[in-house]
């Protein structure tokens, strides 16, 4: 059914159709209004038979889904930023055990400085951790990347996670199709725990393993990723069959056939250079775009198909691997492999920066002249920067930066322009 | 807890022997049908208090759940010595998550358990001092508050044993452990306020807590097998010494958790919903430095001269113990 709806209620919506059995909440924006929803749906009986457990932190949040899902139900959980840091050590538990909890990421900036607004380091700082990461490109993504979510999840017996961008796309409203019970009963079975927890076949779950076989548990992981390279665009050609439109899947290209420039990016960041990449084309411009739904399994060589015809590559990124620069450019430099072009990274919106379309078109220029440097910080505030470096040089004692830098700007709070 | 009076002691150690009890009293060791949750072969120490305490507890709570039980553990000693893979001590359900999160696992096990209409099968959480007095803390107490249907043991050996006794929040004060070391002018662990973990649950006015002893086997299986009774939050903190860490026999394992019972420094009561409900008294009441001295880790407060004034605060501990739970 179409509604005119905030992304996250269509995420609880679609969640709630998955008929989860247990969900933990604990409350970090912008993750929040998903839970809230789910919350109401359990409290007020349309989702049945389901626990809702408002526990005392991410990391009891992250624990009380390993221990009802090796238990059996089907679990959900969402947070955000210094959430997922604080469950950091159980994200990995999770995955360690194979247990096939959905979580959304409700991307959202790390501090310090604290600070609510979107960018992707909360994920990528746990994208190692053996979840599978799909990133929504749109609210109606979001709501169905979730049903696959599940299907893949139970399937692999392996934890995966939803990322959302904060804001941008959960508290944005905007149409979303939310299918009907049968759709989702029907491509989602029901979950067959591959492990459980039950006092007729006692098993230990999670003891300690040593050298002699640890390599081979974490190869297997590794092995799972693998084998979701192959499900998830079946699972996405499923979903289209089911649902009539297309979700999902590894990667997704625009334009790119011809193209000379291609842009590469992550999540709701895909739509603004879709429509700077038509102003660019009307233009004569040969220049398209991938969006990259599956991080991690890291979809290696189909992201080679689609961009080795190129003669360079933008990778756009809204996370920053400090001291390197960075992150999604590793897997795109390792996808092209033996094939010579110009590669550049872009770091973007960090804390919420907004991302303009006339600063994606100026950056997208410069790069077809290759003026761009093999890292760039798009709409750097460089006289901010300049200021505190010049300060810095004069005294020792300059005090907390952020702080210094909010002086000059002479705003009291924080504000995205 | 056992009401039946008592006439008789062994001879010398003033223990109960399990023969002058009523039949239906006794503890039993050995008996085809005890289910042996914890199997012997694993690989803790001789004379480790946990391992007891840990067999007699979950046997006693498998008898109590008809063997319908699931255990969640954190890490440490127990977890350690029980699963050297592909080796497993454990005849139930069992699952090892994190160091820190046993009693939110328990409570996903629960829920689950709700959820599926599974009735009738009892969620155990279980951990060492550590495990529960510190890094678990913020858990067992989100467990407690909701009232979750668990019963969470805690082990209480009074250290971080299984990374080579380092000081918890659980060491009692002097003690020597590997990060408070006997050196220096007041040796061994400082003498901080302490956290007294069953009286911290017991202000969440859970349904039950509980303290036992290794030294009162037939009293620690009767407090779990009431607790599995009971629903909701419940929490079983026991004492179990540990040869290894606390430096003593390994023979005297129960007798040094007898002596910290008898001085009052381990006091044994049963609460509901907050107030203390019964207490065990003392039989035979003994100074703290019987208990100290049976223990390596107190030797500085006896050598190379009597450390008179934490002997007596050590001793105003228990007083205040005895007097406050009427334990004589
Ligand atoms: C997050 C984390 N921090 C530290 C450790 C290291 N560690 C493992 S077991 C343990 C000590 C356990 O002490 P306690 O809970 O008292 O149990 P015991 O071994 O004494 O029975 C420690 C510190 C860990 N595994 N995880
Ligand atoms: S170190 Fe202590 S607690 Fe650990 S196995 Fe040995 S005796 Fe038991
Ligand atoms: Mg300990």
């Amino acid at each position: 059914m179409l509604k005119q709806i905030e992304g996250s209620a269509a995420v609880a919506e679609s969640i709630a159709l998955c008929r989860p059995e247990v969900v933990c909440a604990y409350p970090i924006t912008p993750q929040t209004h998903i839970v809230e929803g789910l919350g109401e749906m359990v409290k007020d009986g349309r989702l049945s038979p389901c626990e809702f457990i408002n526990v005392e932190s991410e990391f009891g949040a992250l624990s009380v889904a390993i221990g009802s899902s090796a238990a059996g139900a089907r679990t959900y959980t969402a947070t955000s930023s210094q959430g997922l840091l604080f469950m950091a050590e159980a994200v990995y538990n999770a995955a360690g055990l194979g247990l096939p909890i959905v979580m959304t990421v409700g991307n959202r900036a790390i501090g310090a400085p604290i600070n609510i607004w979107n960018d992707h380091s909360d994920s990528m700082s746990m994208r190692d951790a053996g979840w599978i990461q799909l990133y929504a490109e749109t609210n109606q993504e979001a709501a169905d990347l979730h049903i696959q979510a599940f299907r893949l999840a139970e399937e692999l017996s392996c934890p995966v996670m939803v990322c959302m961008d904060g804001f941008i796309l959960t508290h944005a409203y905007e149409r979303v199709d939310i299918p009907t019970q049968e759709q989702v009963d029907t491509y989602l079975p029901r979950f067959e725990p591959r492990q459980v927890l039950d006092p007729a076949e006692p098993v230990s779950i999670g003891a300690m393993v040593g050298p002699e076989a640890f390599m081979e548990v974490r190869y297997l992981a590794h092995y799972k990723q693998l084998r979701a390279l192959e499900r998830i665009p079946q699972l996405a050609d499923e979903f289209k069959a089911g649902f009539g439109r297309d979700s999902g899947g590894l990667i997704r290209s625009y334009r790119f056939e011809d193209a000379e420039t291609i842009i590469v990016a992550l999540g709701s960041l895909n739509g603004t250079v879709k429509d700077v990449v038509d102003e660019m084309r009307d233009a004569g411009v040969k220049i398209g775009c991938v969006s990259i739904v599956s991080f991690r399994p890291f979809p290696l060589a189909p992201l080679r198909a689609a961009l080795e015809r190129a003669k360079r590559v933008v990778v756009l990124e809204k996370s920053l691997a400090v001291g390197l620069g960075g992150i999604v450019s590793d897997g795109v430099r390792k996808s092209l492999s033996g094939i010579v072009l110009k590669g550049y990274t872009v770091i973007a919106g960090l804390g919420g920066r907004a991302i303009t379309r006339s600063s994606l078109r100026q950056l997208f220029e410069r790069a077809g002249r290759d003026e761009l440097e093999a890292v760039t910080f798009l709409d750097l505030r460089t006289e901010l920067v300049d200021r505190e470096l010049e300060r810095e040089r004069h005294a020792r004692r300059t005090g907390p930066t952020a702080e210094a830098l909010l002086r000059d700007i002479g705003t009291v709070a924080s504000r995205i322009d | 807890m056992t009401t039946q009076p008592v006439k008789f002691y062994q001879t010398g150690t003033f223990t109960v022997g399990n023969r002058l009890l009523d039949e239906s009293q006794r503890s039993v060791q050995a008996n085809m049908e005890r289910t042996n949750s914890l199997n012997s072969g694993h690989r803790a120490c001789q004379g480790c208090g946990e391992a007891l305490g840990a067999r007699y507890a979950i046997d006693a709570a498998m008898r109590a759940a008809g063997n319908q039980l699931v255990a969640a553990n954190a890490t440490g000693c127990l977890e350690v010595f029980s699963t050297p893979y592909p080796e497993t001590s454990w005849q139930v359900p069992w699952i090892h998550s994190l160091f820190g999160n046993a009693a939110a696992v328990a409570s996903g096990i629960a829920a689950a358990n709700r959820v599926k209409g599974r009735k009738g099968v009892q969620v155990i959480a279980q951990g060492g001092d550590g495990g529960t007095t510190d890094i678990g803390f913020g858990c067992l107490s989100g467990m407690f508050e909701r009232n979750d249907d668990v019963l969470y043991i805690c082990y209480d050996n009074e250290a971080y044993m299984n990374t080579g006794v380092q000081r918890s929040s659980a060491t009692p004060p002097a003690a020597r452990t590997a990060t408070t070391p006997a050196v220096g002018k007041r040796p061994g662990n400082v003498a901080g306020t302490g956290k007294n973990l069953p009286l911290i649950a017991m202000a969440h006015g859970i349904p039950y807590v509980a303290t036992a002893s290794v030294a009162n086997l037939h009293d620690l299986e009767a407090k779990v097998t009431r607790a599995m009774g009971i629903s909701g939050a419940r929490y079983i903190h026991i004492h179990v010494p540990c040869p290894l860490g606390w430096g003593s026999a390994p023979a005297d394992t129960i007798k040094v958790a007898r002596m910290a019972v008898e001085s009052g420094l381990f006091p044994l009561i049963e609460a509901e919903h907050g107030e203390v409900v019964d207490r065990a008294k003392i039989r035979h009441r003994v100074p703290v430095d019987e208990y100290l001295k049976l223990q390596r880790r107190f030797a500085h407060l006896f050598r190379p001269e009597r450390d008179t004034e934490r002997l007596a605060m050590i001793q105003a501990v228990a007083d205040r113990n005895i007097a406050r739970f009427g334990l004589m």
